[in-house]
């Protein structure tokens, strides 16, 4: 409540100071309060018997992040828990994310599930909820500190670039690589633990996980950011084929950026010489390894992602234990053509399984 | 006005030769080709962004329309199986109604275009979403991305979309500076109730070119999705401040009635060749931005010197 008395005590202190007539206006506030406080101490009396849940998205839009919604919804859904949604505007968006925490704790939520747009702005907000004694689960993206959340369910993503990094290697079959990667933006540490992981799986030297800088090596012949997106992924591609007309390897850091990468190559009729690898495994982009754009892709698990966090978040409430640490939710590396010594499913699996299907 | 197109001229040439002395892979045929194509749809949307700002207003919307367009016609042509003109035609005619709403809204409510577009650029977003699902449509009809397929034109890949968008400054900038209709638009820019005591029908002027402005946006989708072969409910989001800064970088004056709309197509090629250059420099193309945003304001100062200059 303290954010609302501090709303409160502001105006009567300019109420008399000035005129009468505002302390009507003050009276009609304290009456709104009163009715507000109730309202949301009645809330929380019937949130004892249902657990009240928060989930924030990246985005509203991205499929994957309306993949997630749809798996915490159904967990929400069988668990007797409300599930309450929000998300920031656009990727990178931490004001917006931090506005729903703001109206998720407001609302009284128990927990709050989070896929954090910016892995630093968003602690302090955080930090708030947690002290109000709400539950919060970073899930997809770690915060920095990790530990500012009580707990992270994510897929490894330095494990899915090493994957389809071994699979590349082994697609070239001795071929010495050369290499465009279409990555995230800079900074993001999903971006640069897919890049990396790729690299090390290739058996080039990169930084480590807990890096987030982009690792560089001379088989690396053009880095561009693709910002996850079809179309800025294309033009990228476009512009590193200038570059290196000889490409034999892609590295997107989704499927979209992926396919951006395909419809470049194809355009220039150099499809059917280059390897492209890939992480997310949603159905559009397992459909596209079925059809061969896509040689490889680590394939993730959001709605399982979300649905873990709701069934600790409605157990936290009912019986107060806490989650804590990471949680892997598993990385699959799929493709069409499996290569001998590297573990892959295949595209039915694949296509059974897109995004946490079950 | 010539004058003000000199400059952008000049900074392209500057940016081309500069790069052609880092890359040897610049300078060529296929590469500036490629240049082309990337600036075709942000480079159209520029073209009904001009004729909006040279009668002193704004357009928010455009690229939202433009992804609205864009979903509506890969869904016509995929979901009914339209064939693909009908389907094409569908998306330009809800990107034309669309301008013709802004139009509207400007002229008979009096609303400021900012705050029209803003509006409705919001609505087109929120109706992309909605009807798409947030999906991206596939498995289009080989017409609808026929637009991006090329030919080849002296040994170099030319793209169909490349000449539809040359056509399309060329057809504008006759229009604007041969027939009466265009000189309207500047008259209404530059002195809106001057051009109406000489009576000039300036509302139907502005209703015109809002209503053109949102056929313009149909065209960059059907570009949008001829490039990327999809319909993608994502596309648009930075579309309108990118159209935005090529009419400003090309010297048309936000102040309305000065400006030629040849220097927004100068405007988007100074962006992209930065954009394709440092890439091939392997430099990352966050300078792009950073020099952008120079020009930006050094187009600015030069425009606004020039008008004191003109007092």
């Amino acid at each position: 409540m303290a954010p609302q008395s501090a709303w409160f005590r502001a105006p009567t202190v300019s109420v008399m100071a000035t005129t009468t007539s505002l302390s009507a206006t003050a009276m009609a506030r304290i009456l709104f309060i009163t009715v507000i406080t109730l309202f949301l101490s009645l809330g929380s009396f019937s949130a004892q018997k249902q657990p009240v849940i928060g989930l924030i998205t990246k985005t509203e839009t991205n499929p994957f992040f309306v993949k997630m919604r749809e798996g915490a919804q159904a967990a929400a859904n069988s668990k007797g828990a409300k599930l309450l949604t929000g998300a920031g505007k656009a990727d990178g968006d931490n004001a917006g994310q931090v506005t729903a925490i703001e109206n998720m704790i407001a609302a009284g939520a128990n927990a709050i599930l989070i896929t954090p747009n910016d892995s630093k702005a968003i602690v302090p907000a955080i930090r708030k909820a947690r002290n109000k004694g709400v539950l919060v689960i970073a899930l997809d993206s770690p915060t920095n500190p990790t530990d500012a959340v009580d707990a992270l369910f994510a897929t490894d993503n330095y494990k899915a670039g090493v994957l389809i990094g071994q699979y590349a290697k082994a697609a070239l079959g001795g071929r010495t690589p050369k290499v465009v990667t279409l990555d995230l933006f800079p900074g993001h540490p999903v971006g640069a633990q897919r890049h990396n992981g790729f690299m090390i799986g290739l058996g080039l030297e990169a930084p480590g996980a807990g890096s987030n800088t982009l690792g560089t090596a001379p088989a690396i012949a053009c880095a561009a950011d693709s910002y996850g997106d079809q179309a800025k992924g294309q033009t990228a591609m476009e512009n590193c084929l200038q570059k290196v007309p000889d490409v034999n390897l892609v590295y997107a850091i989704n499927e979209p950026a992926a396919a951006g990468a395909f419809n470049a190559l194809k355009r220039a009729d150099k499809e059917k010489n280059v390897i492209i690898v890939s992480v997310d495994g949603g159905c559009q982009g397992v459909a596209d390894v079925g059809a061969g754009r896509i040689a490889a892709t680590s394939q993730q698990y959001p709605l399982k992602m979300a649905a873990m966090g709701v069934e600790a978040a409605v157990e936290y409430v009912r019986t107060g234990k806490k989650p804590s640490g990471y949680t892997d939710t598993g990385v699959t590396l799929i493709a069409a053509k499996p290569m001998a010594g590297v573990k892959s499913a295949d595209v039915k699996t694949g296509m059974e399984l897109c995004w946490g299907k079950r | 006005m010539r004058i003000a197109v000199l400059g952008p001229f000049l900074a392209l040439i500057a940016a081309c030769l500069f790069f052609a002395t880092q890359s040897d892979r610049f300078l060529t045929g296929e590469n500036l080709s490629l240049v082309l194509q990337q600036a075709v749809v942000v480079g159209i949307i520029a073209i009904g962004q001009t004729l909006v700002i040279l009668t002193a207003g704004i357009d928010l919307s455009c690229g939202m329309v433009m992804a609205l367009g864009g979903i509506i016609m890969s869904k016509f042509a995929v979901d009914f199986g339209l064939t693909a003109p009908i389907a094409m035609a569908a998306g330009i005619s809800v990107a034309a109604l669309f301008g013709l709403t802004n139009g509207l809204l400007v002229t008979t409510v009096k609303l400021p275009p900012f705050i029209v577009t803003l509006g409705t650029m919001n609505i087109a977003f929120a109706i992309t979403q909605l009807y798409s699902h947030s999906q991206t449509v596939t498995d289009l009809p080989l017409w609808m991305t026929a637009l991006g397929d090329t030919f080849s034109l002296a040994g170099t890949k030319v793209a169909w979309g490349t000449l539809l968008m040359l056509a399309l400054y060329g057809l504008t900038w006759f229009v604007l500076s041969e027939t009466a209709a265009g000189r309207h638009v500047y008259a209404v820019g530059n002195n809106p109730e001057a051009a109406r005591l000489v009576g000039i029908p300036t509302r139907k002027v502005l209703l015109g070119v809002y209503a053109l402005a949102g056929v313009f946006y149909g065209f960059a989708s059907l570009l949008s999705v001829g490039r990327t072969g999809v319909g993608d409910p994502n596309a648009g989001q930075t579309e309108n401040l990118d159209a935005i800064t090529a009419v400003v970088l090309g010297g048309t004056s936000l102040f309305g009635g000065r400006g030629v709309v040849i220097g927004s197509l100068i405007g988007t090629l100074v962006v992209g060749v930065f954009r394709n250059g440092l890439t091939l420099m392997g430099v990352s193309s966050i300078y792009q931005v950073l020099v952008t945003g120079i020009l930006v304001i050094l187009a600015v100062t030069a425009d606004q010197l020039s008008r004191k200059g003109a007092r």
